[in-house]
């Protein structure tokens, strides 16, 4: 059995383009990971006042994560806001599995084989790993770059206090809550889709999000199931090359460049997976946060029109009026309220969508015409030796 | 008398086949020496490493003939101190080096020496009675020696005077080295040797391993593949060391041998393109069940004993394998390998018979168009075959006799099957007693690279099936991102998604074209060599046939002697004189079988040889083709790719 202790350097965000505010700055320079649980270090510069030190580092857990997550979730005050998506749950499951299969069938395979196979599986994990991290760093990047999250107490404090957080992890009731609530709140969007829209705009943003939100997610997983078939292609390239390498002493040279044939393949996938799909499911998910502000607005548009009704009856009824006025008001002032900041989020949301799928394209592109280049400069190599012995 | 009472293993073929198995590894050993030697003498001044090593060769065979002549006078010299000078050599040939310069004399003596003294020569074995010898002897025999190192230093290159190259000659031979050595500095090397010693042997095998392929280079694989093996055990043998002198006897003839190998087939080799084949034009004849494709043969040649230069025929698939059995029928039993055509396809014929414009179907002709090409292409090369009527007749006549029996070949495989089974049978129960080394190699060979074909040919399969799968998904995806393109209200980055699409739709076309050149130029050739390696098996199975009907032959011979005998002894004279004409018979049969079986032995010996060259020259030729169109297609993703980055960066 294998067990995985890496540590990751250096990551670079990739997934979003964040304003370059230096007021406050947050990565993950390293992460630890010891069997399920994944430490992160998040190492937060600023030059803030609120903060006590300009610079310090504290170890945080993924249920932390989550933990921040849903408390701006549910404050109230931020229900104008996209909530930027939390990061999914560390899966290091596949590879570990993977890496359990490998080490069964270790007896079919030659010794070459199985090291390659192995270094093969250790890459992907390697990288799932650095996904990992990544997507809890862009998620606290894209909190500290947002005007009114960046200034949340709990994100302050997740950031500074140096002693672990031991957020309790949810129990199963709460579990079972979260999922009752989920039930209630998409037959509460049922319910509500018949309430008129009054704005244009979010008339529009809603039917654009719903059917983007479909079909994004119906490009990742065509894109995941594209990825993975891309890295059965590599591994194919790791079991050729070693067969054609013992078959026969003579015409190693050229066949050891099959090998880094297979490496090219290989990281031509993986870069695929990490420009195309990450960026898919990424956005796959902040849609789902749009998706919740629009949820949010809505709400709050029909509980705008409830009071409305709620006061009628009362004036016509003469009673309670006040206290149904007052709750008029409230309600219209957090509708108009949560319209105008859901305006400024939606449309900020788009032009940073439109950054990010720039962004990964044209990286994604350059990455293939490396990949190939390399791949055509080793296959030239290849004949070359080929044709001189 | 000797003939009929032994039921020894059955001797070498022939006389030249005799030799050839020690000399083989009698050469090897030499080889492993100098070369080991060689290669430590040559970092100072480092001389490129093939005219070395070819320089090498011959002087030292040539020295060996002389010193096998000389040997018997001085082998009782050689006797006592067999085990301490094996140690030293290894030892040797790493150390000592550095101290040539400051021995001058004394090397120049110990290169003298091996010459005066053949003996020591050219294998590793006679060092010891080198060293054996006192000093003074060494001394003493100087003048005589001097005449002779001067043509010695002239074979290993004009311009080497100097004291290196002096040095690499007295490595080369070897033993010389080692007297030097041992009268100066024989406390030093004499405390340290027993322990170094078997590392330094086998590092020595390593050495050879690696010179060998240089050395030959050009030579047959059989050779390089053999000689690793061989070498490990003349290393082994080195150390009694007894019979060296009569191994090294035969050193010179290897040489010869491996010579005429390499001629016999640079002669098949020569006249190959006077021929061309092509198969062309499948159509479909009939219809129905009883439908059959037709292939059109065309033939291009020089060769005189064709009347034309270009014809073609038709010939539908059944012909094909009438043509193999036929053939089969007349050359196998040889110990030829005959070229087997591709298996009858039921399900594939009845989808092509069955389905109109099916694609899998056109895939499936195409295929095997290709295959009955490379089919003929293999027959026609092959020296002997090109040679027989049926082939000629193939090829040109008109109108060819319906190969009936070939109806029954896909039909009763099952017949087929039984006879498989009664030969596998028998192959477990004939236990031949190989004496021929090269043989028994040869057959492990072929099985284990049958095996290891078949393991690739299973991997290269699932290589394509999943680069399919790579291609189908991709236009899946390239299918979503369109509609998510589609469905994008920023128009620059609806239109860089739509073209992401035609990308994803243009590189799903790649992959599949890589798919089919996955298939029909890898998968393919491996699927041809599969089926080549049964055949290579067949002609193995052949010889050891021949070999049982020898063997049979003899016994009954014995019987039939037996038989005599007791009538003799029983004393009746008018049943004496039938008993001496079976015996007579048979002793005729006997040595026809003999003959037979030597033929077939050297029939395989060549075939097999001639079979590894085509299969080396195909594997390289095939694989070129293959990583071309790799090649291809990743410039093709190239293009594609620079063609979009501009659109991605287009977005705003």
């Amino acid at each position: 059995m294998i067990i995985f202790v890496c540590v990751v350097f250096q990551l670079r965000s990739v997934s979003v383009d964040l304003n370059n505010d230096v007021s406050l700055l947050i990565d993950i320079p390293d992460a630890l990971c010891e069997r399920d649980k994944v430490k992160f270090t998040v190492h937060t510069k600023t030059t803030l006042s609120v903060f006590q030190k300009p610079e310090f580092s504290v170890p945080r857990q993924h249920e932390d994560f989550i933990w921040l997550h849903d408390t701006l979730v549910e404050t109230e005050e931020y229900a104008g806001l996209i909530i930027p998506p939390a990061p999914p749950k560390p899966d290091f499951e596949s590879p570990r599995e993977k890496m359990h299969k490998l080490g069964e069938g270790e007896a079919t395979m030659t010794k070459e084989e199985y090291t390659k196979m192995k270094q093969e599986l250790e890459a992907e994990y390697l990288a799932v790993f650095k996904k990992t991290v990544q997507v809890h760093e862009v998620f606290l990047q894209r909190l500290s770059s947002h005007p009114v999250l960046s200034k949340d107490r709990n994100f302050q404090i997740f950031l500074e206090y140096d002693q672990d957080l031991s957020v309790r992890r949810k129990n199963a009731k709460e579990m079972f809550g979260g999922f009752f609530k989920n039930m209630v709140k998409s037959a509460d969007e049922v319910l509500i889709s018949g309430v008129k829209e009054v704005d244009d705009f979010f008339e529009q943003e809603k039917t654009f999000l719903l059917d983007y939100s479909t079909k994004i997610k119906d490009s990742t997983t065509k894109a995941e199931r594209m990825t993975r078939a891309h890295k059965n292609v590599a591994d194919d390239y790791i079991h050729v090359a070693a067969i054609l390498n013992s078959i026969s002493a003579e015409e190693n040279t050229a066949l050891k460049n099959f090998t880094f044939l297979q490496k090219v393949e290989g990281r031509v996938a993986s870069d695929q997976e990490l420009k195309l799909t990450e960026l898919l499911r990424y956005y796959t998910r902040d849609i789902q946060a749009a998706k919740d502000l629009l949820y949010r607005r809505a709400r709050a548009l029909a509980d705008y029109e409830n009071s409305n009704k709620a006061l009628d009856k009362a004036r016509l009824k003469s009673k309670d009026v006040a206290q149904a006025e007052d709750n008029q008001r409230q309600c219209m002032q957090k509708f108009e309220k949560l319209s105008e900041s859901g305006k400024k989020e939606l449309t900020s949301f788009k032009g940073r969508r439109v950054v990010a799928f720039r962004k990964n394209l044209v990286e994604m592109a350059e990455l293939e015409i490396k990949h190939a280049k390399n791949s055509v400069s080793l296959l030239q190599g290849c004949i070359e030796t080929l044709k001189n012995c | 008398m000797a003939a009929s009472s032994e039921r020894s293993p059955p001797p070498f073929p022939d006389a030249e086949d005799q030799e050839s198995e020690p000399a083989l590894r009698d050469e090897d050993s030499d080889e492993g020496a100098d070369i080991f030697l060689g290669t430590v003498s040559r970092k100072p001044f480092s001389p490129p490493a093939a005219p070395h090593s070819a320089v090498f060769g011959d002087p030292l065979s040539n020295i060996s003939k002389q010193e096998s002549t000389s040997n018997p006078a001085k082998q009782s010299s050689k006797l006592p101190s067999d085990v301490p000078c094996d140690i030293f050599d290894p030892l040797h040939g790493t150390g000592m080096e550095p101290k040539d310069d400051g021995k001058n004399p004394a090397e120049l003596r110990s290169e003298e020496r091996p010459k005066d003294e053949p003996l020591s020569v050219a294998s590793s074995k006679p060092k010891k009675d080198l060293f054996e010898d006192s000093p003074e002897d060494l001394f003493s025999e100087l003048p005589k020696t001097k005449a002779k190192t001067k043509p010695q230093m002239d074979l290993f290159g004009d311009s080497s005077p100097d004291l290196f190259m002096d040095a690499k000659a007295a490595a080369d031979t070897g033993p010389g080295r080692n007297a030097p050595a041992d009268l100066f500095s024989e406390e030093s090397v004499a405390t340290t040797t027993s322990k170094s010693a078997k590392s330094n042997i086998s590092a020595n095998g390593v050495h050879s391993d690696e010179e060998e392929q240089d050395i030959f280079a050009e030579a047959t694989v059989e050779l390089s593949l053999d000689s690793p093996h061989n070498n490990r055990k003349t290393l082994d043998t080195t150390k009694p060391s007894e019979p060296a002198s009569s191994l090294s006897a035969a050193a010179g003839s290897s040489k010869a041998q491996a010579k005429t190998l390499e001629e016999l087939e640079e002669e098949e080799s020569e006249d190959k393109f006077e021929l061309n084949i092509s198969i062309t034009n499948p159509e479909k004849v009939g219809d129905g069940m009883n439908a059959y494709m037709a292939y059109k043969v065309s033939t291009q040649t020089t060769l005189p004993m064709f009347r034309s230069k270009t014809f073609t025929v038709r010939r539908r698939f059944s012909d094909f394998l009438g043509l193999y059995e036929k053939l089969s029928e007349k050359h196998s039993q040889n110990g030829y390998i005959v070229p087997p055509p591709p298996e009858k396809s039921l399900l594939g014929m009845t989808k092509v018979k069955v389905g109109k414009d099916d694609p899998s179907s056109g895939e499936f002709v195409e295929r095997r168009r290709a295959s009955l090409e490379r089919y003929l292409q293999r027959v026609v090369c092959h020296p002997s075959l090109l040679q027989d009527p049926d082939v000629r007749e193939f090829l040109e006549r008109e109108e060819l006799p319906r190969a009936v029996n070939t109806q029954a070949l896909s039909g009763a495989g099952f017949l087929k099957m039984i006879n498989k089974a009664t030969d596998a049978v028998s192959k477990m129960t004939i236990k031949m007693n190989e004496s021929d080394v090269w043989f028994e190699e040869k057959l492990q060979e072929v099985e284990s690279e049958d095996q290891q074909l078949r393991k690739l040919h299973a991997v290269v399969d699932s290589l394509v099936s999943h680069r399919k799968e790579l291609s189908v998904n991709t236009a899946v995806f390239a299918k979503s991102v369109a509609m998510l393109g589609s469905s994008e209200d920023n128009t620059a980055l609806s239109r860089a998604l739509s073209q992401l699409a035609e990308l994803e739709d243009k590189i799903e076309q790649l992959h599949q074209e890589q798919a089919g050149n996955d298939f029909f130029v890898f998968t393919e050739l491996l699927a041809d060599y599969i089926r080549l390696l049964g055949a290579v098996r067949g002609s193995f199975d052949q010889r050891m046939k021949s070999w049982q009907r020898w063997q049979d032959a003899q016994t009954t011979l014995q019987k039939k002697r037996e038989a005599e005998a007791k009538l003799l002894w029983a004393n009746k004279p008018d049943k004496l004189q039938q008993a001496k004409d079976e015996i007579a018979e048979w002793e005729g049969k006997v040595t026809q079988y003999e003959r037979e079986f030597e033929r077939v032995s050297a029939t395989v010996r060549k075939e097999v040889i001639r079979f590894e060259k085509e299969k080396a020259r195909d594997f390289k030729k095939q694989i070129i083709k293959y990583l071309e169109s790799l090649l291809q297609s990743q410039q093709q993703l190239i293009k594609y790719w620079e063609a979009f980055l501009p659109e991605a960066k287009a977005i705003a």
